[in-house]
């Protein structure tokens, strides 16, 4: 099997680090080769936020490169646009239709692009989810993450079962059910 | 079979740590090497402290290595500047108990004001550096570490990047090794470093260095893997994996140990491969080392001294292969800002709608230097706002620092501010230090240090006082208390003790936004009906307040802690 590459795109503050540790326990469970890289310390302060993910028989380079991505989720419009030149020509975007304004659109000194996802739908294959209102029927706002997750589930390796099992051991205890719900709610969009 | 898990490379080198019988564990947090002492903390086997700063943590772990245990002191690279004082000493003098550095680069600054290279710090030592290439690697190479460290008697440098210390891999889990304690002995000549003695230790260490450069070939952590010899690869830490991936049929010459570069290893390796590169992020150590032997090979002269490499980056400049991949759309750039509720807001922007300016420091509040607030003219390294404020004094007389202050966290405070306050005191300056207390260092994810009243493992214990460390300690007549986010008392108190001609303290206090003790309060909203769309809400540059298209003005409900700035700064009262 060819090496697989992940990326995990969003705002810092928005849970990146869960959904790629649920990935990496996924892959390890699978019994592939894994590298996960992320980012920590000042970047991750509302700054724009990467995680790679690449399982297949032998990993090396712990990075995915640009055109190499064969999943990139996005947990914002922006991010999603920022990153896209990463995907593979068949690759998929899966996109939280949330917006996040960055510090220069706030103060005026930057426009955030109008029509992103329409822009990126005829580039790539696209998947839109608005995961916020979701996740807010769901009850818990914080758990949009794991229902884009649910959405991504389907173009990667991985069985339903074990989706579930590794959710389990990794979000906090209070939070299994909710999330295993966030999970088949995104899951069943697909 | 052992039990196999994804760690972080940080967590990696914990666990060899715990294998190799590490007995104490002394860091200062920062970023990329925070996770090391946060995971080392998980074993009850191994102390575990957060020293104020890195000499300090250094100093412990040669203490206790001196005591006959193994010991581990880490920090980022920068950290490795403030320890170098003790450093080049220990090198003289060796160890008892191995004794391991772990020094954590950050090519590509990803959080960090500079991209040093370790490697030629632990040259200027004399002292080996040994650089993994991956988790599984880090947590071996940790227990080689120790096992030459005694060996040859001598400290060692474990040196990671951020890509490393933060990339996860598949790790196997071995048992932890006990080492007995070696017995103290007194040995003046070895361990008290003045002249006469220390003068008998310069032969040794070079003695040691040469003798490791030729034991080199054998380290079972230098290897060669032999395929085509048209390509030649000397290369070591995460580069290696760059080089794999971009060439994959190329001969490499990989390298566990770094500095003493295994000289005739190098030389037989450069005889059989046409063409000899040599790839190493940052500076050209190993190439300049290598051409200065006379040996043919390509390094810098194709490839940067800056920021981080990949594969595709190999393939361009090696085999001219461009990538085929659509350029990136032009998009606004997303920095990193203070996050809504963040105390540092209010004061900077107290200090802005005032006309000051500050000279900053290291932690989240450098983030006072970006616009909106802009607030921050100067930052150096960790401790030198109150010193630098001092000497601009110094320059510029008191009519230069009529406007300026200094800001400085309590954690930076405590690691090297304090210093420099006692210099300001002492020296008869005149300045206004803010010291912003949100009761943790902030930028790293939350560690505790001395003023917080809490250690790394946990335990509660007496805090440092810092109003009776300035008033009552150094002697700082004026210093004062005053909360964050009560604007009105926070300005005046600027006011007065930046035109007062004496030294001043101004503690400003409120705890993290992020900190778990801190219960955010319910997020506010606008009242639309009476808002005036006039922005004054807008000024501080809050995430979490944007306006719409349509020109009105809102508050995203899940980014809002209620921290209740915007409110006081609306004419309208429509924030409630």
């Amino acid at each position: 099997m060819e090496t697989k590459n992940i990326m995990i795109v969003g705002v810092g503050g928005q849970g990146t680090l869960l959904t790629s540790r649920i990935l990496g326990g996924l892959t390890l469970k699978a019994g592939f080769d894994v590298k996960l890289s992320e980012v920590h310390g000042m970047a991750q302060r509302g700054g724009s936020v990467v995680t790679f993910v690449r399982y297949g028989e032998k990993v090396s380079e712990p990075i995915v490169e640009e055109g190499c991505a064969d999943v990139l989720i996005a947990f914002e419009r922006l991010e999603a646009l920022r990153y896209a030149h990463f995907l593979k020509k068949d690759g998929v975007l899966i996109v939280n239709d949330q917006r996040i304004d960055p510090m220069p659109v706030v103060i005026g000194a930057a426009q955030y692009p109008s029509d992103i996802i329409e822009g990126l739908e005829k580039e790539h294959k696209v998947l839109k989810i608005d995961a916020q209102a979701a996740a807010a029927k769901l009850g818990n706002p914080r758990t949009f993450n794991i229902i884009v997750l649910g959405l991504a589930a389907k173009h990667m390796d991985f069985s339903h079962e074990d989706w579930l099992e590794v959710i389990e051991k990794t979000v906090p205890a209070k939070t299994i059910d909710i999330n295993k719900q966030a999970f088949e709610l995104g899951y069943n969009m697909g | 079979m052992s039990e196999k898990k994804l760690m972080l490379g940080n967590e990696a080198i914990a666990r060899g740590a715990y294998e190799a019988g590490v007995k104490v564990s002394a860091a200062y947090p920062g970023t990329p090497s925070t996770e090391i002492s946060e995971n080392i903390v998980k074993y009850d086997e191994i102390y575990a402290e957060w020293s104020p700063n890195e000499k300090v943590a250094m100093e412990v772990a040669i203490g206790a290595s001196m005591a006959g245990s193994r010991a581990l002191v880490s920090m980022k690279h920068v950290g490795v500047n403030v320890a170098s004082d003790p450093l080049y000493t220990v090198s003289y003098i060796g160890v008892t108990g191995g004794l391991v550095l772990v020094a954590a680069d950050d090519p590509g600054m990803y959080s960090s004001q500079n991209e040093q290279d370790s490697r030629a710090v632990a040259r200027a030592a004399h002292i080996p550096v040994i650089e993994p290439s991956d988790s599984s690697e880090a947590k071996e190479f940790i227990k080689f570490a120790y096992e030459i460290s005694e060996k040859y008697d001598t400290p060692v440098m474990l040196r990671t990047t951020t890509r490393l210390s933060h990339s996860q891999g598949i790790v196997e889990l071995d048992e932890r090794f006990e080492p007995i304690d070696i017995p103290y002995e007194k040995n003046i000549a070895k361990n008290v470093m003045m002249p006469g003695n220390a003068i008998k230790r310069h032969p040794v260490v070079e003695a040691r260095e040469k003798q490791m450069a030729i034991d080199g070939e054998n380290f079972p952590v230098n290897r060669i893997e032999m395929n085509d010899k048209k390509i030649g690869v000397i290369t070591s830490g995460i580069p290696y994996q760059y080089v794999k991936e971009a060439l994959p049929n190329a001969s490499v010459l990989k390298l566990g140990v770094v500095n003493p570069l295994p000289r005739p290893m190098i030389e037989k390796f450069a005889k059989e491969v046409d063409k000899l590169y040599i790839i190493e992020e940052l500076d050209p150590i190993i190439e300049e080392q290598v051409k200065s032997w006379g040996i043919d090979c390509i390094g810098k002269e194709i490839l940067t001294i800056q920021g981080e490499y990949s594969a595709n980056l190999l393939r361009r400049a090696i085999l001219g292969q461009k990538s085929d991949s659509v350029a990136p759309a032009q998009v606004p750039v997303r920095p990193p800002i203070l996050c809504p509720g963040c105390p540092h807001r209010a004061t900077f922007y107290a200090l802005k709608k005032l006309g000051l300016h500050a000279a900053g420091d290291i932690g989240c509040y450098t983030l006072g230097a970006v616009a909106p607030l802009s607030v921050v003219d100067t930052t150096v390294c960790m401790g030198s706002s109150i010193s630098t404020l001092h000497g601009m004094e110094k320059a510029g007389g008191r009519e230069f620092i009529k406007d300026w202050v200094a800001v400085i966290g309590d954690s930076t405070f405590m690691h090297t501010g304090v210093n420099s306050l006692i210099n300001m005191f002492y020296n008869q300056g005149t300045g206004t230090v803010l010291i912003l207390d949100n009761s943790t260092t902030g930028m790293t994810g939350h560690q505790d240090h001395a003023a917080t009243g809490k250690t790394l493992k946990g335990e509660i214990v007496p805090a440092v006082d810092l109003y009776k460390l300035c008033h009552d300690g150094i002697g700082i007549e004026n210093t004062r208390i005053v909360n964050a986010f009560d604007s009105k008392e926070l300005t005046a108190a600027i006011k007065e003790e930046v035109a007062r001609e004496k030294v001043s303290v101004i503690i400003v206090q409120a705890p993290c936004a992020l900190l778990k003790s801190n219960k955010p309060r319910p997020a506010l909203k606008i009242d639309t009906e009476k808002c005036i769309r006039c922005g004054a809400c807008m000024k501080p540059g809050c995430p979490a307040i944007t306006k719409k298209e349509s020109g009105e003005i809102a508050i995203d409900a899940t980014l809002c802690n209620g921290c209740g700035l915007c409110k006081g700064l609306c004419p309208k009262s429509a924030i409630s």
